[in-house]
């Protein structure tokens, strides 16, 4: 079923500049997104909501602080793979 | 099927097509599976609300088959599921699996049109049942010792329910499934037996410790029916229960933070699904017409897009017998159909504008701010920027591109392919046509969901999120996927109770020991001092020379003739 090819057609992401292309229009989006914010009237229902740039701020935040908190999780909650294999007998 | 009439239960042509099953083979059997979810889903269009087939038995009044916007909205969707997981195990062979698929999907439509409680319960059960046949069909050690887990979580729900049905008919005198709120001792059983289901926090385990381990095909069945049956259930008994929002909001927010760090994609895929159970959890406790139909429209689009990412990477184990983030990878390059499909649910979980989940998901929003619940909306942004983390971007990132591990497997059965297109065309059609559903909703709708304050305030999140991700990832910050148990509240039960039972066992066998030879010491002396009185050499036995007895017959005398004189 699985079988390695050692010359095979070059794939989209093979090549680094696709990638970077990727991430720069990603970037971008953000930008544009952002100035948006300011060109765009927002009907509010919440205060926070009309701090400049809240959610494009929020989302980041939230998505680092998820995976800083996640990465300290592992430390007392990882263990090896076969952690529960042994004492189900 | 002469049979069919319109007001044949919908569970009934599953079960009659999991009977045949088990005779037929091959096409017979694949036409007849693929028919009944079409014929059944037709037969739902020509239904008036009502209530079919009443009758009496032991003094108990049943209804199984009780039609309103709310169940038939439910009939509909498990119809769709049902076809499309059908679609997709196809090219199974193995009857068990095929005929437990069948009367687990036929469970589901009994329990959502059942109109009482006890007929609730019969499907509750049976919903358990013939689903661990999914998980046990993996035929692992790593499966069966899970399935059984399952079971004791799904049969105590169903004990509770029970339980809490009889004791809402002592109190009621009724035993109708319709609103039960926490005003009796009844409610909180019932609530605690739609909890279990619905994967509350702390008797979440069950469904992230077992659907990872069933077939691949069996997970897209599970990730289906259950749940969604017990959000059905909550939205029916408990609309508008506060404590619901709470419990809601903390679902959303801690199965993402295993998900970051979980390495098997389908388990990443339950956590994440514990997540959007907590959305709809959140609406129905909040209660008012818009959120309780922003939370049955996202059950609805979940079943759709959920199914269709378990699809995906039910398609990826299918074909590699991987699925660990940290083996696969790149894997675009020979799957792209699959990788498109997965892509598509990805956005759709993530709430992409033109994606199902936007539709949905922003009506629970709209109606959390509402009710001024700041907090809890604050929590919930949180849960949808770290849903499109996970959901969204670490699963297809992990299987389908990142670093190439060179396996290239080709695409997927065409049957798979088909059913992942059709899970990915309704989650476009209903993103870009919310019309449609919010026509099926219980309440009549009166929100868009595409003006500009909710679509640009959306694409920041996710943008930014996705921003986020690749900063994380390009700084190496982002913790590798490992492989690795991580501990959960299961560790509770797999290793905490084990470990207390067998410390208790040492304890009590000392003392057991202790008091046994104590015991023992003593009877043995007993024994000893009897054998010492008694025995051979005992004073008691010892034989008397005939003189002493004429002796002490002398001495007699001699004293009887004494007192004779005194």
């Amino acid at each position: 079923m699985v079988n390695m090819k050692k010359s095979e057609k070059k794939h989209i992401f093979d090549n680094p500049r696709n990638v970077s292309w990727v991430i720069r229009g990603l970037f971008i989006g953000c930008a544009l997104l952002v100035i948006a914010d300011l060109f765009v009237h927002r009907h509010v229902s919440h205060p926070l909501e009309e701090l400049f740039g809240f959610y494009a701020f929020y989302g980041f935040f939230a998505c680092v602080v998820l995976v800083l908190i996640a990465k300290e999780m592992r430390k007392f909650l990882m263990r090896d793979e076969n952690y529960y294999d042994d004492l189900d007998d | 099927m002469m049979i069919w009439t319109i007001d044949l239960p919908p569970f009934m042509p599953f079960y009659l097509a999991a009977l045949l099953s088990v005779f037929l083979r091959g096409w017979l059997r694949a036409i007849v599976m693929l028919a009944v979810p079409v014929l059944g889903g037709l037969q739902l269009t020509g239904l008036e609300i009502g209530e079919y087939n009443i009758f009496a038995l032991m003094g108990f009044e049943f209804s199984p088959f009780r039609v309103d916007r709310l169940s038939i909205l439910f009939g509909y969707l498990f119809h769709i599921a049902a076809f499309i997981g059908i679609l997709y195990s196809l090219h199974v062979r193995d009857t068990v699996q095929q005929v437990a698929a069948l009367l687990y999907a036929g469970s589901a439509l009994g329990a959502v049109f059942a109109g009482d409680l006890i007929t609730l319960f019969v499907f509750w059960e049976m919903l358990a049942v013939s689903s661990v046949f999914l998980i046990l069909a993996r035929n692992t050690e790593a499966a069966r010792r899970a399935s059984i887990r399952y079971l004791v979580f799904q049969v105590l729900s169903g004990v509770l329910l029970l339980g809490g049905a009889l004791l809402y008919f002592g109190s009621t005198g009724t035993l109708a499934f319709n609103y039960i709120g926490l005003d009796s001792p009844a409610g909180y059983f019932i609530l605690a037996a739609f909890g279990i289901k619905s994967a509350f926090p702390f008797v979440h385990n069950w469904l992230t410790d077992a659907y990872p381990e069933a077939t691949p095909t069996g997970t897209v069945f599970l990730s289906a029916f259950t749940t969604k049956v017990a959000v059905y259930a909550l939205a029916r008994g408990f609309p508008g229960v506060e404590v619901l929002v709470y419990i809601g909001a903390a679902m959303t927010c801690f199965p993402i933070f295993f998900a970051v760090i979980e390495n098997d994609l389908r388990r990443v895929l339950a956590y994440s699904m514990i997540n959007q159970i907590g959305f709809m959890v959140v609406g129905i406790g909040i209660g008012t017409e818009l959120a309780l139909n922003g939370a049955v429209a996202h059950a609805f689009n979940d079943v759709i897009f959920k199914g269709l990412l378990m699809m995906s990477m039910g398609a990826v184990l299918h074909m590699t017998g991987r699925m660990n983030g940290s083996d696969l990878g790149s894997l675009y390059k020979s799957m792209p159909w699959t990788t498109a499909f997965c892509m598509v649910g990805a956005a759709s979980i993530s709430a992409f504008p033109l994606f199902s989940g936007f539709v949905s998901k922003s009506m629970v929003m709209s109606a959390v701010l509402q009710e001024d619940l700041g907090l809890i909306w604050l929590m919930m942004l949180f849960a949808s920027a770290g849903v499109f983390h996970h959901a969204g971007i670490k699963i297809p990132y992990f299987a389908f591109f990142g670093h190439d591990p060179g396996y290239r497997p080709g695409e997927a059965p065409v049957n798979m392919v088909l059913a992942m297109g059709i899970g990915a065309v309704l989650c476009l059609f209903i993103g870009c046509y919310p019309v449609f559903l919010y026509d099926l909703l219980p309440f009549a709708v009166d929100y868009t969901a595409y003006d500009i304050t909710h679509v640009l305030a959306q694409l920041q999140i996710l943008f930014f999120s996705a921003a986020a991700f690749a900063w994380l990832q390009l700084s190496g910050i982002y913790p590798p996927e490992l492989h690795s148990t991580n501990l959960d509240v299961d560790w509770l039960y797999r290793r905490f109770a084990p470990n207390c039972i067998k410390r208790l066992g040492v304890v009590v066998k000392r003392y057991d020991d202790a008091f046994r030879n104590l015991f023992i010491s003593r009877f043995n002396r007993t024994l000893y001092f009897l054998e010492q009185q008694n025995g051979p050499h005992g004073v008691l036995a010892s034989g008397w020379p005939i003189g002493s007895m004429v002796l002490w017959v002398a001495i007699l005398l001699a004293t009887c003739l004494l007192l004779f004189f005194i």
